[in-house]
């Protein structure tokens, strides 16, 4: 199952995109409760948000956003059947996206 | 004698030009985005990452972006932000938090199909001013709001 869940709301000719990701977003500096070792940090970089296969928000983060990310942004207009796709890239190397249509 | 020493100054004048030029060809591809990442997402104080990110910019007071987060935060570990303006020709949005060991938590690049409002979530290691700056057509404007953290968010 992909790590990025997308919703999204139509109102006044504009469209509302509300994400949520699992992610641990380790900023490297926690210590492991157990072992008393540094948790690697672990955290999202990238994050590219595509309307009709055109970018249009790009964002750069690190560890000072929270655990499991959440974002909501406003598009300019936005028609039922219009493709919604988010995508995002770790520190590690990861990278996960997911599309979504709207209604 | 004298000819001879305008000739090697000449020369070495020349290596020097070249050198210079050979090391801003190679120090060119490392202005990667993953440099980048790495140079402005480094901890330290809020004015080296401000002069980072935006050297030598003179930034504007404006109370024309709008904060919207709590006064009170009781978890630092997720502190809900949204930045919003009525600034027109909204190029980016930077979410800073002026305490955090790494101050620039995020950054948007916003293209004209998108409304200057953003929300996220933020880690806030202590209580201190959550910082906005919006790039609207070539100026940089900014804003500030304290958050009092009741519980740190290091711990995750």
């Amino acid at each position: 199952m992909s790590s990025i869940k997308i919703r999204s709301k139509r109102k006044d000719g504009k469209t509302q995109i509300r994400t949520l990701i699992a992610h641990s977003m380790e900023h490297g500096r926690n210590r492991d409760p157990k072992t008393g070792r540094l948790i690697p940090a672990h955290f999202i970089q990238v994050l590219t948000v595509s309307f009709n296969d055109q970018i249009v928000i790009t964002s750069h983060m690190a560890g000072s956003i929270s655990k499991d990310p959440y974002f909501a942004f406003m598009l300019k207009g936005g028609e039922a059947g219009d493709k919604i796709k988010i995508a995002w890239v770790d520190n590690q190397g990861n990278t996960d996206s997911q599309e979504h249509v709207l209604k | 004698m004298s000819d001879n020493r305008r000739r090697f100054l000449k020369r070495s004048a020349l290596i020097g030009a070249y050198s210079v030029a050979a090391t801003a060809g190679l120090a060119a591809p490392k202005h990667s985005l993953a440099q980048w990442l790495t140079q402005n997402f480094t901890q330290g104080e809020l004015d080296e990452t401000l002069e980072r990110l935006y050297t030598g910019m003179e930034i504007l007071e404006s109370d024309e972006i709008e904060l919207k987060l709590p006064r009170i935060a009781e978890n630092g570990a997720v502190v809900p932000i949204t930045v919003s303006t009525s600034l027109t020709d909204v190029a980016s949005i930077a979410i800073l938090v002026e305490k955090n060991p790494v101050p620039l938590a995020a950054t948007f690049k916003l293209s004209p199909l998108v409304e200057p409002i953003v929300s996220a979530r933020l880690k806030m290691a202590e209580t201190c001013d959550v910082i906005a700056i919006v790039k609207a057509g070539n100026t940089l404007y900014s804003n500030r709001q304290k958050v009092k953290v009741t519980i740190g968010g290091c711990g995750g």
